[in-house]
């Protein structure tokens, strides 16, 4: 295989695999793509009470599945004095806290965080095969109520065409103030909530249904919230879950299921009294850290994502982290540079100077950069120019200039300081050896090819150092550079395909300009 | 003229350049210096006391070396020996581009004379070896050492055409045959240099007469010499053939395939080698008005027997090809 086709290849593929990894970490790792995207974080408790008869005592609380739509980031359990498992039973898990004897009031806490997810299918996980309960079937069938249920289900039917409509029909009717049997039904209800009552109609009417227990996440202030009841009714061949007070169906957007079939949500042995509480706080945190939680919560599906986490920049210090946020700018940096020399052909000096100009930029801001850049340069020419008449050997006259360049910073910051200009004090972030040489490179430019070419090259430099620094500082390039850092992949195959790039520059439009008559 | 059309006149399309065939920078070094010159046979060109030394084993004429020095405590001694010459030129051995070369062509008592009539003293000249030794003209800043050649006698025929310094001849050797030549007229604004950046006259050689085809001074064309008035048409390089063969045999000498070779024409020894470029610059292709590509393609094309021809036929072969069939005015 030819070189140019090995480049070709290996450039693709790095191109393809910083392109893959950026997605996968996007998509499936929830990596905001645009800087300064925050998620709405919830923090939902659960607070068990009862009080405690004084033997031993078991308190066993339903815990919320894992949904599609909803992201649980951490589980918090706390009981003091109790001793605490997750159990798992058939298809969900419970918490279980035991204590061999405890009296009086007993407060018992779940805490959980959990953040919506945009655009994600809300399709129920997959239940065990529906099945008709027929000993409530049974119930219901001598229940007193039963005509005034067949009654209604009869009527919803006429109404209807199809499944879906006949449940928004139902729900309907028993919401309607002028139908006898649904009066009736509603006042025979009692204490017994509006889902089960659906439930029941939907058990008689042949179609297996059970409770959804959970809570809707809105309002941002702590406050304690009571769990609200969906239906879930298995038809044409799928769950479906709607509202039973006005028949709507699908999940809501921001409903947390916690409980779903006909389990109990509490069950406690050894108390009386017994009740769960929930209380409900939202925050915003940005996308980043709640990815980051994310993916240092270990779950089953997730490892090879903790994997990938686990030995990414974010697992350093946060001194490092800022250290490498500055550092992966530099590919950035440097693609710059390359364009502007392969493509335009603009004339630097020194390779990668201007990527070391630019990164002081950085930290001195562009316009307050070239105005100390452009003073010790000048400064220093005429310094070294002066040093080029004392005979002095090479060596010890460029570490003569790189001290002139450290006296030069000492008394513009000092001078500076004193005029209230408090920008230039930020000329310590220059490096000064690149500062030292520069000076003096250019100054043999200057007597061999004339301040002309001098000229050109700082121009050059300080031109390209700019767009750098353009670059380097743009929040979106800043975003992705530090938190799809798998991107530098895609530069490096960039730089490798420029590597093979035997067009014209743009500067040769110029220079070749008198060849148009030839 | 709007501005737009001003621009537009300012540069030439992409499908012009591509028309004339001129290899651009990028060109040069993907298609040609990475591809035919390899890395480890650079040092025998960037020295240009190796250089010397592969020329003189090669039976390749070079100015004759008059002295050597590798470290400082040696100045001291070699210019003890520079007191007692006229003329000579210091030369940094690593240097490119025609940087650090000091020509001195008289002596006016114990102060050095440069072909410009500047005058250094001997402070000035050790300041210098020592410069050139501290690595201050060679690549990258090593420490280089500094070479003292012989002084080209030049050739009368360019008196008019030099001013204050060094006419050479560039030739670039692709694969062994010339593909094209100009000749480096200093001036005035050049400093004595041959340096083009620096305003120095290209002239494009024509390959089988000798004879000037254009001429330019900072990519403007231009019929005489800027400072003696002299026409360029009238120019016709003595010993033209012995100088191509001169410089196509270099090919051998260094393997490398794509070089650029400068030579002298001394009055007394004929065409010596100067120095040889692993990267030579494109502005040949100003100097010729004509582009380098069609030339490099012609030679590309050819088979394994064509490029083993000895040096005399690669020479003819190249001036048949590439040389115009009349004479050609400048432009």
């Amino acid at each position: 295989m030819s070189p140019r086709a090995q480049v070709f290849i290996i450039a693709l593929l790095l191109i393809a695999a910083g392109v893959g990894l950026t997605v996968y970490k996007s998509v499936t790792l929830g990596f905001p793509l645009m800087p300064g995207e925050y998620r709405k974080v919830w923090t939902v408790e659960a607070k068990v009470q009862f009080d405690a008869e004084g033997g031993p005592v078991t308190a066993s609380l339903a815990l919320p599945r894992v949904q599609k739509h909803m992201r649980i980031l951490g589980e918090n359990f706390s009981a003091g004095g109790y001793g605490f498992e997750i159990e798992e039973g058939e298809g969900d898990y419970r918490a279980v806290w035991s204590r061999r004897e405890a009296h009086g009031p007993q407060h018992l806490f779940y805490k959980l965080s959990v953040y919506q997810r945009d655009h994600v299918s809300k399709k129920s996980g997959a239940l065990p095969a529906p099945e008709l309960d027929q000993g409530r079937v049974d119930e219901l069938q001598q229940s007193p109520a039963l005509s005034a249920m067949q009654s209604l289900i009869e009527q919803a039917h006429q109404l209807s065409a199809n499944n879906r409509g006949f449940i928004e029909q139902l729900a309907k009717l028993l919401n309607d103030a002028g139908n006898a049997d649904a009066a009736m039904l509603r006042d025979s209800q009692g204490e017994r909530s509006r889902a089960a009552l659906m439930i029941d109609l939907m058990t008689t009417a042949g179609l297996p249904a059970h409770l959804i227990r959970g809570l809707y996440l809105e309002n941002e202030q702590r406050k304690a919230i009571d769990p609200q009841e969906l239906v879930e009714v298995y038809i044409d061949g799928q769950w479906q879950i709607f509202e039973p007070i006005n028949g709507t169906l699908g999940l809501p957007d921001n409903f947390f299921m916690w409980q779903r079939g006909g389990k109990s949500l509490l069950d406690v042995s050894g108390g009386t009294n017994s009740q769960v509480t929930y209380s409900v706080i939202g925050n915003n945190i940005s996308a980043r850290s709640v990815a980051l939680q994310q993916g240092t919560k270990v779950e089953e599906s997730k490892r090879e994502a903790v994997s990938l986490l686990n030995f990414s920049i974010y697992t350093l210090p946060i001194e490092q982290q800022n250290v490498f946020k500055l550092i992966l700018l530099v590919p950035v940096g440097t693609l710059a540079v390359i364009v502007l020399r392969i493509m335009v052909g603009l004339r630097t000096a020194g390779t990668f100077m201007p990527v070391l100009l630019a990164l002081a930029f950085i930290q001195t801001q562009l316009i307050t950069g070239l105005t100390i850049f452009l003073l010790i340069l000048v400064l220093g020419l005429g310094i070294r120019s002066y040093l080029s008449r004392l005979n002095l050997l090479l060596v010890s006259r460029i570490a003569a200039v790189v001290m002139v360049v450290v006296i030069m910073m000492a008394f513009i910051s000092i001078i500076s300081y004193k005029l209230g200009i408090d920008q230039a004090l930020t000329v310590t972030f220059f490096p000064m050896i690149i500062l030292a040489w520069t000076i003096e490179r250019m100054s043999i430019l200057w007597e061999e090819s004339g301040p002309r070419e001098v000229i050109i090259q700082v121009g050059g430099s300080l031109l390209v150092a700019s767009v750098a620094y353009g670059l380097m500082t743009n929040p979106f390039i800043e975003h992705w550079t530090f938190n799809f850092p798998e991107l530098t992949l895609c530069l490096l195959g960039i730089v490798l395909m420029l590597g093979q790039y035997s067009g014209y520059r743009l500067s040769e439009f110029l220079r070749f300009r008198h060849l148009e008559g030839a | 003229m709007s501005l737009l059309t001003k621009l537009r006149h300012a540069f030439i399309t992409p499908g012009k350049l591509r028309d004339l065939g001129i290899l651009g920078m990028n060109g040069r070094n993907v298609d040609y210096i990475t591809r035919y010159n390899p890395r480890r046979l650079y040092p025998l060109v960037d020295n240009k006391l190796k250089t010397k030394k592969a020329a003189h084993k090669a039976g390749i004429a070079t100015p004759k070396l008059l002295g050597y020095v590798e470290s400082l405590g040696e100045v001291e001694r070699l210019l003890h020996r520079l007191e007692t010459m006229t003329d000579f030129v210091i030369k940094p051995t690593r240097g490119s581009g025609g940087k650090g070369i000091v020509v001195i062509s008289d002596r006016d008592g114990p102060l050095f004379v440069k072909p410009s009539g500047a005058k250094l003293s001997k402070l000035d000249i050790r300041r210098h070896i020592s410069d050139i030794i501290s690595g201050l003209y060679s690549l990258g800043g090593k420490p280089d050492s500094v070479m003292i050649e012989q002084r080209v006698d030049f050739d009368p025929v360019f008196n008019d055409y030099s001013f204050e310094g060094v006419p050479d001849i560039r030739v670039i050797v692709f694969r062994g045959f010339p593909v094209m030549a100009m000749l480096r007229c200093s001036t005035h604004s050049s400093d004595g240099r041959a340096n083009l950046h620096q305003g120095a006259v290209g002239v494009g050689v024509d390959l089988r007469s000798g004879r000037s085809i254009h001429a330019v001074q900072r990519n403007h064309p231009v019929s005489v010499h800027p400072d003696t008035q002299k026409p360029f048409s009238e120019l016709r390089v003595p010993n033209w053939e012995r100088l191509l063969v001169l410089a196509a045999s270099c090919y051998e000498m260094t393997n490398l395939g794509y070089i650029g070779c400068d030579l002298v024409i001394d009055r007394q020894l004929g065409p010596l080698i100067l120095e040889l470029n692993a990267r030579p610059g494109l502005s040949i292709q100003v100097a010729n008005g004509a582009g380098l590509l069609p030339r490099l393609h012609a030679i590309e094309a050819l088979g394994e027997d064509e490029l083993a021809w000895p040096v005399e036929k690669r020479v003819e072969y190249s001036r048949a090809l590439f040389g115009h069939a009349r004479p050609v005015g400048v432009a």
